[in-house]
This record gives C-alpha cells, sequence and structure tokens, in this order.
C-alpha cells in the first residue's frame, strides 16, 4: 500500500465504500419495509398497568426506589387515609368512649362490696410495676403523636393554627419514632413477666359464664388475672408486635420493603393502633375510675385485702397459703379496722 | 388562568437525561435529591420506551390531601406547591404520591427525612418568602414562572419530548404529532394525574 499514490488510494477507498453501501442498501430498506406498525412492540401505560399494580423501569440514577414510574395505588392508599381510616378511627374510638360511658352510667363504679380491710398484700412487684409503666407512658406518648398523625389537621389545627401545629407535629414526629424503642422493651418485659399468669384455662370460661364480675349477685373466679386481664395482654402483645413490625418498617425507609411494602405497612399500622387504643381506653378505664381498689395494685402495688378477695379469689387463696401468717387469717371474715 | 401541566412523549424521549441534569442545575437541589428522573421501560427489548418523569402537578393533589400538616396545596395555575416550613418530614406524601416525586434530604437518624423537595414546576416556593427572593431560591429552588418563563427542564429537551406548559396547549401540539407522525403511546401518567387522557 506504501508505494501506491495518494490518488489511487482514495479511488479504491471510494469504490470499497460505494460496494459495501450498494450491497447493505438492499436490506436496510427490506428491513423498513417489513414494518408496518412503528408501535407494534411498543410498551402502552394502560397495558402495562392492567398487567401489574405498578410500571416499573430502569434508571440511570443509583437509586433503586426511583425506579418505579407509576403507581396508581398512591391514590388508593390517599382514599384509605383520608376516608376510611377518619371513618374507621372515628367510630372505633368514639364508640369505645361512649360503650365506656354507659358502661359507668348504668353499672357504676365497681365497691369493694365487703369495705375495704386495711389489710393489704404485694401484687405487683416494683419491677413489674416499672415493666407497666415504661409500656403505659411510652404508648400514651405513642398514640397521642400517632393520632395527631391522622386526626390532628381536623381537631388540633384549626384551633391552634398552622405553625405551632407543625411546630407540634414535628416534636410529635420525633417522640413518636424515639418512644417506640422504650414502648419495645416494656412490651419486650411485660410478656416475659407475665406470659405464665396469662395462659388461658378454663376458669376463664366460667368467669366469662359470671359477667366477668360486672353482674354484682354473680362471683366470678380468677386467678392472678381474670380472663378480661388476659384478653387486654394477649391484645397488646398482639398488636404490639404488629405494630413494632410495620413501624419499624416505615421508620426504616426502603430498607426492607418497596414503596408497596410501605403502604401496606401503613394500613397495618393504623387499623391495628386505632384498635390498640380503643382496647388501652378500657384498660385505663377499669384500672382508674371504673374499679375500686384497682389502680392501687400498679399505684403502690399492694392490694386491699378484700379487693383480692373478689375479684382475685383463686390467687387470693394461693398468696395466703404462702405465709404462715397469712393462714391464719384464712379462719375468720376479716373485718375492715 | 392556565393549567399547567406536563407531557412526556415517550415517542421522542431518547433517554439523554438533559432534563435531569437541567432541574439539577438550575434549582440547585442538593446531593441526593432527584426531582426529575428518565425511567426506561422494556430497557434493550424491542418498543423499550422513556419517560421523563417528576412531580405532574396532580388534579386534587393526593399528596396534598394526605398531608397532615396541611403544608402541600395547588395555585391558580395548577402548580402543586409546598411550605417547607412547615413540612413535617413524615413521609405521607410519598406514600400518596403515584409518580415517587417527593423527596427527602437523610436527616438525623434511621432512615429520618427532612423536609420534603420536589418539583415546583419552576415555580418557586409555597412558603413565606417573597416570591423570586434568594431566600426563596434557597429552600426551593428557580422561580422562572415569575419570569414568564416556563419549566427548564422541557424548555432545554432536545427532542422536544418534554413539554410543560398550559394543559390545552400541550395536548395540542401532542395530538397535531401523533396525527403527524401517524402513531403516539399516549400520555404518560395522565390518567393517573388529571383523570382524562388525550384523545387523537
Amino acid at each position: 500500500m506504501k508505494k501506491l499514490p495518494i490518488r489511487t488510494r482514495l479511488i479504491l477507498g471510494a469504490v470499497a465504500t460505494a460496494g459495501f453501501i450498494a450491497i447493505t442498501a438492499p436490506a436496510c430498506a427490506q428491513h423498513q419495509d417489513s414494518i408496518v406498525n412503528p408501535e407494534a412492540n411498543v410498551v402502552s401505560e394502560q397495558t402495562l398497568l392492567r398487567q401489574a399494580p405498578r410500571i416499573e423501569g430502569q434508571i440511570d440514577q443509583p437509586n433503586e426506589r426511583e425506579r418505579v414510574l407509576i403507581q396508581p395505588a398512591g391514590r388508593l392508599w390517599d382514599h384509605f387515609h383520608e376516608v376510611t381510616l377518619h371513618r374507621f378511627g372515628a367510630i372505633v374510638i368514639v364508640g369505645m368512649l361512649a360503650v365506656l360511658a354507659g358502661g359507668y352510667f348504668v353499672i357504676g363504679r365497681l365497691r369493694i362490696t365487703a369495705g375495704r380491710s386495711g389489710r393489704t398484700l404485694l401484687r405487683f412487684t416494683a419491677f413489674e410495676r416499672f415493666a407497666h409503666w415504661l409500656t403505659a407512658v411510652s404508648f400514651v406518648i405513642l398514640a397521642i403523636s400517632g393520632l395527631n398523625i391522622t386526626f390532628g389537621k381536623l381537631l388540633l389545627l384549626p384551633l391552634v393554627g398552622n405553625e405551632a401545629f407543625s411546630a407540634f407535629s414535628q416534636a410529635a414526629k420525633y417522640a413518636h419514632n424515639y418512644v417506640s424503642f422504650s414502648f419495645v422493651v416494656g412490651l419486650t418485659l411485660i410478656a416475659v413477666i407475665f406470659v405464665k399468669d396469662n395462659i388461658p384455662d378454663r376458669i376463664d370460661i366460667e368467669w366469662l359464664k359470671r359477667g366477668g364480675g360486672f353482674i354484682r349477685s354473680r362471683h366470678a373466679p380468677a386467678r392472678r388475672f381474670n380472663a378480661g386481664e388476659k384478653l387486654v395482654f394477649w391484645g397488646a402483645l398482639a398488636a404490639g408486635i404488629a405494630l413494632s413490625v410495620s413501624g419499624y418498617l416505615l421508620l426504616f425507609p426502603f430498607y426492607v420493603t418497596n414503596i408497596a411494602g410501605m403502604q401496606i405497612a401503613q394500613v397495618i399500622h393504623s387499623l391495628v393502633a386505632v384498635l390498640f387504643v380503643a382496647l388501652i381506653l378500657a384498660h385505663i378505664y377499669i384500672g382508674t375510675l371504673g374499679m375500686e381498689g384497682a389502680f392501687e395494685a400498679m399505684g403502690t402495688g399492694e392490694v386491699d385485702f378484700n379487693w383480692a378477695r373478689e375479684h382475685h379469689d383463686l390467687w387470693f387463696e394461693e398468696q395466703l397459703a404462702k405465709t404462715e401468717v397469712a393462714r391464719r387469717q384464712l379462719s375468720g371474715p376479716i373485718a375492715p379496722e | 388562568m392556565a393549567r399547567m401541566k406536563f407531557l412526556c412523549d415517550a415517542d421522542r424521549c431518547i433517554e439523554c437525561n438533559a432534563c435531569v441534569t437541567a432541574c439539577k442545575n438550575e434549582n440547585e437541589v442538593p446531593w441526593g435529591i432527584n426531582r426529575r428522573r428518565v425511567v426506561t421501560i422494556n430497557d434493550g427489548k424491542p418498543g423499550e420506551r422513556s419517560v421523563s418523569m417528576a412531580c405532574m402537578h396532580c388534579s386534587d393533589a393526593p399528596c396534598a390531601s394526605v398531608c397532615p400538616v396541611t403544608c402541600i396545596f395547588s395555585t391558580d395555575d395548577g402548580v402543586v406547591l409546598h411550605s417547607k416550613d412547615l413540612c413535617i418530614g413524615c413521609g405521607y406524601c410519598f406514600y400518596a404520591c403515584p409518580f415517587g416525586a417527593p423527596q427527602y434530604p437523610k436527616v438525623g437518624n434511621f432512615g429520618s427525612r427532612g423536609k420534603m423537595d420536589k418539583c415546583t414546576f419552576c415555580a418557586g416556593g409555597g412558603g413565606a418568602e417573597v416570591p423570586g427572593s434568594a431566600e426563596e431560591f434557597k429552600k426551593y429552588g428557580s422561580n422562572r414562572l415569575l419570569q414568564g418563563k416556563l419549566p427548564l427542564c422541557a424548555e432545554m429537551c432536545s427532542t422536544k419530548s418534554l413539554l410543560a406548559g398550559d394543559g390545552e396547549v400541550i395536548a395540542q401540539i401532542y395530538r397535531e404529532r401523533v396525527s403527524a407522525r401517524g402513531y403516539g403511546s399516549g400520555a404518560w401518567g395522565w390518567m393517573t394525574a388529571y383523570r382524562e387522557d388525550i384523545a387523537v
């Protein structure tokens, strides 16, 4: 090639190029002719949405979550949050308050029938009370901050204005995030401490048959925890687990789940939370206003002999049998001092 | 009043990501925040299409509906804006958004979300800042609409795939295109965002 003059090289190159074009052009033309509809293989939005609820693709940014192009389910979640949840929450919580108020006016405060004996025995140790109150305080903070996210803009925002409400909600969000950990610790302690006394047994059926102590003429038997308390225990445990799992999925966005998982987690979190709040409202009522002598159990830890005899007769006898001194007290009725 | 909308003509998008870059540059968004992205469907397969997506400024915007502190709203032009002074970074708008538009700077512990950031249609912010001021720019980015300009992503799109402007006008442009070239793969996201498609 070195010896060929430049002109010859140019000619050779031109011939080669022309030859290449001549050979390939018909092939290209044929290829173009065969495509009748340029949209034949094209993806269409509505077709894709019929196949899957979310359209996903590839993106150049190293960000997996951005791969979802369209998810109409966002509108569904909006409807759940703004309509379904508002109605469900209002019905369940206001309904529970109405039931409790009705119970208070119809049945009234459950008094210690025999009056106070003045003698007390230990129902909950200091550590048991610590576990309870750790969970209880955490729960109240979580419940208020959680309800604020859903109902705050309807109930609180009109009263305090945008700036104050946002400042409160911001603090409430952080409280909700951080207090969740102490709630889980408290609930775990409660589960470990009390599980052995909360196993359902045959006495629970008897307790339920006799109206759970709400019917004054019928005594309902119980060990350390009656069927109602067991219901609160297992309800709180189940709700607590559901709330913790769904809550941590939301607290650590995209660590485990994608956007679909987070929507479902939020739905579970909010529905269970509303039910849990209703359950705890009933628990608070019966532990304070609804029954004389009940609060002391978690307050000082000491309950009155007669309260224990009326509400937890089998447990009371067990406890008395444990001490020689107490056994002597069994012989006669306990007179008020 | 115009009703501002975005329209991405997927038959023209060449996935150059210039809209993404233009948005980042014009609004000086923080690191890790993507107000606009280009998603390619069926990448590498026949019929592959790319769609440039950001906040679609929905009618009856679900983000505004679910916001617990009601910091998101629609302007008279149909642009969905929000106030970063009121935003608490709860992430609800992200659950509700059909287009994955809300972005959160990662601040503090866990996956903690900072104040939400999203496409403003280059219309500044929804806070108390003076429109067009340096404070507004710092928080929300450019306010091109105030200067009579449209969002930069669409303005500098090399194939004019991405259209921004009054919904009626850009829908008409798209209709003419489709009838001229004889095909169109549809106005992506319009049914979800505006509850109407473009009939050609």
